[in-house]
């Protein structure tokens, strides 16, 4: 009977290939919301660059605030920009309808982002803007082509002439011990004030912030967990051995 | 106390209630680990209706807050999160411990008379769920929920004649929206949950009135002691609610691991694009239902060419249709002279088999999307599941049984 289940499946699992989509390569990313240091940078990074357009609408300031261990005071004088008091939602100024017309579509809300789309997307498309004349804003993205949105952080980053190779991670070449594609991007047409590993960290950091943002109960909930498994683990001795003496005298 | 429960007992019969269902139900000493299933869907029964109805306090059934409404469930809510998780996971578990109660009565026979009308409350409360966990997934309000709904109730289209008017009747607009969001809200909080415990309470009537089957398909009343007591039966109480406890535990474990840890089970239990608010104007790359629907949502789209005039959407929907209708008349299909697949022949245990992979490799199918090579494999496993019930008056009676103890065999 186990045979032949097992052969069943076994004939058909050519059939069961996976699906063979044009996705793209995408460098790895684990986030660790415990790195309170990475959060604090990603969220200054986060509200610095990116919150002029994009919204964080469904969390809350004070929380950020609490989670990550930055002073309500520290936080109100230098992370709010739109004069929101620390309780408030993480919206901004800018209109969806007018973003739609500078844009070709409003700036998404990023709360969910890593949720939507998971971190190692994140954090490659961070790191995917390349040089292309030919797009309205004269970048493009490997990971998101035909991006609508310009490459915010070119100042950090610089601009890479040519598309940077996303999803290979960096190697030794055993003879030489050359390490090669430790920069994603091999040649910039301007330089920024960041080096790539850099760069690299500072967008870690960043993603790191926003998967937080995504599952802020994350760290929490998992210390929980172990509690409750470790009950529920101490509950089933007891019902094992209340359910013993009850069926010992079952035949 | 006791005078307390004379002075009720004198105007309700609890005592009674008490003995017939559990002090003096006596159950099969025999049951296996199978035999778990039924108590923890009631254990999942009482999750989702305690965390929904704490949910519900939080819940806002607009288009325009109800996706916000969960997040502030999941953030603002004390404990919210845990409610959700807890709702969105048991949902699922729900399904798990369901399915495999249904394949332990294939596989002993306990649809098998006298127990035709325990399978068939057992089958309207399966239908009730599914319509129940269709229309819970609307209301987080994410893209999933949203075109998933789309296309669902575009199936309804699919009818000749009254198609079109029928599904703009289930809508009550022409696109999904806010109308069809409060309606769903109000079936999935009000009018399902009372129809599914209805019908819960007459799937325990009708099986405490001619009694649990068991592995070895013996009728244990037949073999009464002087007291008229079955020499093979336990009372349910305490017994088997001790006995229950273990397979609690156990469910708990893997349950917690998941609400805890797994919460969206890699995209099985809470699908990636529910992670953005529903757009009307932005149809998703792929949309699949969640797992619990896939194999049936595989069998639909097997169904690729017109017949009769009619177009393949129409005879996907009787397929799909017809693959849970046909468990319905499952009880007369059976033709053995025994119950348990422990007696019966090699071609049943087959046919179970096939059965059972068929159906697992279908909801593998109705997840990822379809190509030429997969709709071919998912044509061919349909058939399967129906031969599975068409031939089964045939093969039930033309094999050899095995002869069936007299007592059970532990």
């Amino acid at each position: 009977m186990k045979k032949l289940i097992v052969g069943l499946f076994i004939a058909l699992l050519p059939a069961l290939g996976l699906a063979a989509g044009a996705a793209v390569p995408l460098d790895h990313m684990e986030p660790d919301h415990t790195d309170k240091a990475s959060l604090q940078r990603g969220a200054a990074l986060f509200t610095n660059y990116c919150m002029g357009c994009h919204s964080m609408e469904y969390a809350r300031y004070k929380r950020v605030a609490d989670d990550l261990e930055i002073p309500v005071e520290l936080y109100e004088e230098n992370l709010i920009f739109t004069g929101a008091k620390i309780g408030e939602l993480m919206k901004n100024s800018m209109s969806k309808d007018m973003a739609a017309g500078w844009f070709g579509a409003p700036p998404p809300d990023l709360t969910l982002e890593t949720r939507l789309r998971g971190e190692s997307w994140v954090y490659s498309y961070l790191r995917g803007f390349y040089k292309d004349d030919s797009r309205p804003l004269g970048v493009n993205n490997v990971v998101f082509d035909n991006v609508g949105m310009p490459h915010i952080l070119v100042e950090m980053q610089g601009l890479c002439a040519v598309k940077p190779n996303i999803g290979v991670g960096a190697s030794v070449e055993p003879l030489s011990g050359n390490v090669n594609n430790a920069d994603a991007c091999p040649d910039y047409a301007t330089e920024g004030s960041m080096s790539g590993a850099e760069f690299d960290q500072a967008m870690w950091d960043l993603t790191n912030f926003m998967s937080y943002m995504g599952d802020p109960v994350k760290v929490e909930r998992e210390r929980l967990g172990i509690f409750v498994l470790i009950f529920v683990a101490i509950f089933f001795v007891f019902a094992y051995l209340l359910n013993r003496e009850y069926w010992k005298d079952v035949h | 106390m006791q005078k307390l429960i004379n002075w009720v007992d004198e105007r309700l019969p609890i005592v009674e209630a008490w003995n017939k269902h559990l002090a003096k139900y006596y159950a099969p000493k025999n049951f296996n680990v199978w035999y778990f299933f039924g108590s923890l869907a009631m254990l999942v029964l009482v999750n989702q209706l305690v965390t929904g109805i704490w949910l519900t306090m939080s819940y806002n059934p607009s288009a325009e807050g109800a996706f916000a409404s969960v997040e502030y469930i999941m953030r603002d809510v004390e404990w919210g999160w845990l409610l959700r998780y807890l709702h969105s996971t048991g949902a699922s578990a729900f399904f798990v411990v369901v399915y495999l109660h249904m394949f332990r009565g294939l596989m002993y026979g306990s649809y098998q008379k006298p127990r035709e009308l325990i399978w068939i409350f057992g089958m309207l409360i399966y239908l009730v769920l599914m319509a129940e966990a269709f229309m819970g997934y609307l209301l987080p309000w994410g893209q999933m929920s949203y075109w998933g709904a789309q296309v669902i109730v575009n199936l309804f289209g699919a009818i000749p004649v009254i198609g079109e008017d029928l599904s703009l009747w289930i809508r009550g607009d022409y696109l999904i929206s806010g109308i069809t969001l409060n309606r769903f809200f109000a079936l999935h909080v009000v009018a399902l949950p009372i129809v599914l415990l209805g019908l819960v309470v007459l799937h325990i009537l009708a099986l405490h009135e001619v009694g649990s089957n068991n592995p070895d398909g013996i009728e244990i009343k037949k073999n009464k002691d002087e007291n008229g007591i079955p020499k093979d039966g336990i009372p349910f109480h305490p017994y088997y609610t001790v006995h229950d406890l273990l397979g609690v535990g156990v469910f708990f474990f893997i349950f917690f691991i998941v609400v805890f840890f797994f919460p969206e089970m890699g995209g099985l239990f809470l699908e990636k694009p529910n992670f953005e608010p529903a757009n009307a104007l932005k149809t998703p790359d792929h949309i699949a239902p969640v797992w619990y629907f896939t194999p049936f949502y595989a069998m639909l789209r097997a169904v690729t060419v017109d017949f009769m005039g009619l177009p393949a959407k129409f005879w996907g929907v009787v397929v799909m249709g017809g693959a849970i209708a046909i468990l319905f008349v499952l009880p007369w299909l059976d033709r053995s002279p025994v119950r348990s697949i422990r007696y019966k022949g090699w071609l049943s245990k087959i046919a179970l088999a096939i059965f059972a992979v068929s159906f697992v490799i279908l909801g593998y199918l109705g997840l990822v999307p379809a190509t030429e090579g997969r709709t071919t494999v998912a044509q061919i496993l349909t058939v399967l599941y129906f031969l599975y019930f068409i031939l089964m008056p045939f093969y039930t009676r033309m094999e050899n049984t095995k002869p069936v103890p007299e007592r059970v065999t532990g």
